[in-house]
């Protein structure tokens, strides 16, 4: 089973990476953005079949390793 | 006084804080991140580098290897730890001091002196130094120190700031702040302040000759107050 996660950075946290980006953008001429935040994709292939418990698996990796919750969310966004 | 500095696969001041330790009287070995022991120890060095290529986030993996608990063990029974650098990354992501280690503000890999002032003379790393201000050196990429606003509160109430950027004559502003961290700090403690995580290297400025002196001052004092 495959898991799919995204860690962003919190609301508050400075992502001086996404506005360099942004600026980037603009100089680029597309007109219109307003912001950009940088962050993270992981696809994760178990050998678990019960998607519930792959995920339930893969939440406590993101909260042990991939993700630092001081500063960033993790979102599980897809499970095949 | 025994020392241990841990080795990570990307350490790369493991061996100027050897130098460093050994100059200043300490009798230090060398320990392997896949040790699981540490060998009896008076204070344990994370040192400086790019443990783990900086892989995920800079510190994440290190705090993560096998010698890590053999650390954090020995920090929560009130044994002296202390992060540099990259060392300090480890230290947060351990969990053992609060906090976080973003990107500089600027995006800018910083290699500089700087002067930090001493905020806290109450712990064994600080205590008798008759300096309120250190000449040190920076180098890193990741030492925006952040923490949240509840943290940052328990931070203050339990005097856990160990050092701030500041110009030689001691002044905390904004202006002598190199890389965005919060409230300029540089250096802090755990609650119980035998956890130091500091990005300065005092290990780079114990050779008035090639650096600095300051870093002298520092390993000075700490070997005499942990005898």
């Amino acid at each position: 089973m495959k898991i799919s996660v995204i860690i962003t950075l919190k609301k508050d946290v400075l992502d001086p990476q996404g506005k360099v980006i942004h600026q980037a953008l603009d100089g680029m001429g597309f007109d219109g953005v307003n912001e950009v935040r940088q962050g993270k994709y992981f696809e994760i292939n178990t050998n678990e079949t019960n998607a519930k418990k792959a995920k339930d698996k893969v939440e406590e990796m993101c909260k042990k390793l991939l993700a630092n919750l001081v500063i960033e969310n993790y979102k599980i966004i897809d499970t095949q | 006084m025994k020392s241990a500095v841990i080795t990570f696969p990307g350490s790369n001041c493991d061996r100027d804080m050897d130098v460093a330790l050994k100059k200043f009287g300490f009798k230090n070995k060398m320990v392997w991140h896949q040790d699981v022991e540490l060998p009896k120890s008076d204070l344990v060095v994370l040192p400086g580098g790019f443990s783990y290529g900086d892989y995920l986030r800079c510190g994440s993996m290190a705090s993560k290897s096998k010698i890590m608990q053999s650390v954090i063990n020995f920090a929560n029974s009130g044994g002296m730890v202390m992060g540099i650098c990259n060392g300090f990354q480890i230290l947060v992501e351990t969990g053992l001091v609060p906090g976080v280690l973003l990107r500089n503000k600027y995006l800018e890999f910083i290699c500089k002196n700087v002067f930090v002032k001493i905020r806290n003379k109450n712990s064994d790393y600080f205590k008798n130094i008759n300096n309120e201000v250190l000449e040190l050196h920076i180098a890193h990429n990741e030492g925006n120190y952040f923490c949240t606003n509840d943290q940052l509160k328990e931070i203050e109430d339990h005097n856990q700031i160990a050092i701030n950027y500041c110009n030689i004559d001691g002044k905390i502003e904004e202006k002598f702040n190199p890389n965005g961290s919060l409230k300029n700090i540089a250096g802090i403690f755990n609650k119980e302040k035998n956890v130091l995580g500091m990005m300065p290297h005092p290990e780079r400025m114990i050779d008035p000759s090639l650096s600095g002196n300051d870093g002298s001052l520092f390993f000075k004092n700490l070997i005499n107050n942990l005898k």
